[in-house]
């Protein structure tokens, strides 16, 4: 084989990984969307927010402590560092309780509400949450460990190292073992959450809900219940996105960019398909990488940053519902 | 026109049914949409075990006053009384766990579901595991879930629907959507059936199947039935008793004998012009 070949696989093989991130954020959008028509604005933050509390947590750290100081003066700034996997599990009961306030604060008050002015409400949420997390954890970039394996797999290097041709220089694959196991643990999460809607009650009310309302109030479901449901589950796919791209990056700011990231996957997709959000991931995934790799030396690169609208914008031309998205009639 | 205020006590029909007392009544019902008044100022009953239908012209307020049953509409004025007690304003999926449940004029099916989990959903306010027990399929979780199943299998048999039990029900044809649309209302073993033109659209053969269906339901199960049809034969056939709606108002109110030769109602459908 030849090194330019190889070497094309494993941009293909982090494609396909990047790919999977962006799926998962594109994921959470969908789920929300499906259910409630909601275009969730705040998904990103909401990545942030839940990377910010488990970091905090595990660190140790304080609510408020600027806040607690500024008022009272006390500099309190530690406490008790929780190991990682209460810390988790605490994140997750923060998220539950984040839907649930969500539901009673927002939602509630904005049933029948022209989706513009949901779209809004969240937009509101966003910056709302991006201030409150400030707030409660500080605004400075943390380190986020969780004991996943990170940096290059030696053994895939060395396994490949001998496959180029003879006389070529080829070191061997490089691959992360951070987006190894993120793609393990985002195909977990993926497969559990159609299982659980396949074959449970409550999947069942899940699907029931995003198909009609009506129908579903007349089957005994509670949209108000569900909908605190879905923001649960998008909370948890939010804090398994920020746990995953906080450990690459950092937890900071950005993290709630990723949101932008999942925009393109979506028009790619569809707002309502979950297979769609995950074939739009890998495909822009892969074809960012693959189009950097192959096409990007000769217009000068740092083609990344916008290739996926590109791609997106094309979809939008030609193929306006998305991948797997019902085709748009209007009724006449 | 003959009244039909039958006493409160238990009769039997010609074929053998029993009718029991007033299981639901409507006093006084008013309800607007801004300027249009769809009900005004209606009052019937149900009785217990009954088919009652209920007829009249398009945009009569047939299917508001469904909708105020089940509690997609609340109305201005008016009360409902259930078993004797005044009914407090509810939610409709509160007002399915009571026991009510409903198909729609205008299909509303779960479309990307297959027809056993669209009437698998109707057992939902039957289904009492809490979602942690379900998510990881916990003994009780699994039991309830076939435990119901096999009801939902029951039902299937019942409306004879056994070759598209796989089927996504979008796919299906009008008339078989329609006839699951019932397996999930049925599914809920409801004690008041709502159905709104069960009927409409079907061919003949299909308008038999479904009447048939209608009748087992109401005589095997007991089950107390409110319908909206336009078909004047079908609704000879089916019902014990008829209300009869025009422009939101009440104009007859009878055994289908006297309602169709009651003089109010005959003009009402040929179009007498109101003065
Ligand atoms: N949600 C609504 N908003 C505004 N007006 C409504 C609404 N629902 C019903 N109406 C109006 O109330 C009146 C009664 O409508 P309804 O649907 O109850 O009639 P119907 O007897 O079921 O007629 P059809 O036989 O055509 O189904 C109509 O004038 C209709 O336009
Ligand atoms: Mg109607």
């Amino acid at each position: 084989m030849s090194a330019d070949f190889l070497n094309l696989i494993e941009v293909i093989l982090n494609g396909l990984m990047a790919g999977v991130m962006y799926a998962l954020v594109a994921l959470g959008f969908v789920l929300i969307f499906k259910a409630s028509g909601i275009f969730n604005y705040a998904q990103g933050v909401m990545a942030l927010f839940a990377a910010l509390t488990l970091v905090g947590l595990q660190q140790g750290q304080v609510p408020f402590a600027h806040l607690i100081k500024a008022v009272t003066g006390l500099d309190v700034h530690h406490w008790w560092s929780m190991p990682t996997l209460l810390a988790l599990l605490v994140t997750v009961g923060v998220m539950i309780l984040f839907a649930f306030l969500v539901e009673r604060l927002i939602l509630k008050h904005l049933v029948n509400q022209e989706p513009i002015i949901l779209f809004m409400a969240t937009i509101g949420l966003a910056y709302f949450m991006e201030g409150f997390g400030d707030l409660m954890w500080g605004s400075e970039i943390k380190k986020l460990d969780i004991g996943i394996p990170s940096g290059g797999s030696f053994w895939l290097e060395e396994a490949t190292i001998g496959w180029a041709a003879e006389g070529e220089r080829y070191f061997g694959m490089y691959i992360d073992l951070l987006d190894v196991w993120a793609t393990v643990i985002a195909v977990l999460l993926v497969v559990s959450l159609m299982l659980f809607s396949q074959y449970t009650k409550t999947g069942r009310a899940l699907r029931a809900v995003a198909d009609d309302h009506q129908a579903a109030l007349s089957v005994g479901i509670s949209l108000r219940t569900i909908w605190v449901i879905v923001w649960s589950i998008a909370g948890f796919v939010a804090l398994v996105a920020g746990i995953m791209w906080g450990s690459k990056l950092g937890v900071q700011f950005s993290l709630s960019l990723i949101a932008l990231k999942a925009l393109p996957v979506l028009m790619l997709g569809g707002f309502t398909s979950i297979p769609g959000a995950i074939v739009g991931g890998l495909i822009i995934g892969v074809g960012e990488k693959v189009f950097e790799f192959a096409i990007g030396p000769m217009i000068g690169g740092a083609t990344e940053n916008w290739f996926a609208y590109v791609l997106a914008l094309l979809f939008l031309v030609f193929r306006p519902q998305g991948l797997f998205g019902e085709k748009i009639i209007e009724r006449v | 026109m003959g009244s039909m205020e039958g006493p409160m006590s238990e009769t039997v029909t010609a074929d053998g049914r029993t009718i029991g007392g007033v299981l639901m009544e409507m006093r006084g019902i008013t309800l607007r949409f801004g300027g249009v008044t769809a009900i005004k100022d209606i009052s019937f009953d149900i009785r217990e075990g009954e088919i009652r239908a209920i007829i009249g012209p398009n945009g009569a307020g047939k299917s508001s006053m469904l909708n105020v049953i089940n509690g997609f509409y609340h109305p201005q004025d008016g009360e409902i009384w259930v078993r004797g007690k005044k009914r407090r304003a509810l939610r409709p999926h509160q007002i399915a766990h009571q026991g009510i449940a409903r198909t729609f004029q205008n299909i509303a099916l779960f479309k990307g579901m297959t027809t056993l989990d669209n009437i698998m959903t109707g057992r939902f306010t039957k289904m009492r595991a809490p979602w942690w027990q379900q998510a990881v399929w916990a003994g009780p979780a699994e039991r309830e879930e076939t435990a119901n199943r096999e009801i939902v299998e029951r039902i299937i048999d019942f409306l004879e629907i056994q070759p598209i039990r796989k089927t996504p029900v979008g796919r299906l044809p009008y008339g078989m959507q329609k006839r699951v649309e019932l397996g999930r209302a049925l599914a809920a073993e409801p004690k008041l059936l709502l159905l709104d033109e069960p009927m409409a659209g079907m061919n003949v053969e299909e308008k038999e199947d479904m009447s048939r269906f209608i009748l087992d339901v109401n005589d095997e199960f007991g089950t107390t039935i409110a319908l909206i049809e336009h078909d004047m034969g079908v609704v000879m056939d089916l019902s014990d008793r008829v209300v009869v709606l025009d422009y939101g108002q009440k104009i007859g109110d009878g055994t289908p004998a006297d309602v169709r030769n009651d003089q109010a109602v005959i003009d009402a459908y040929l179009g007498v012009p109101h003065d």
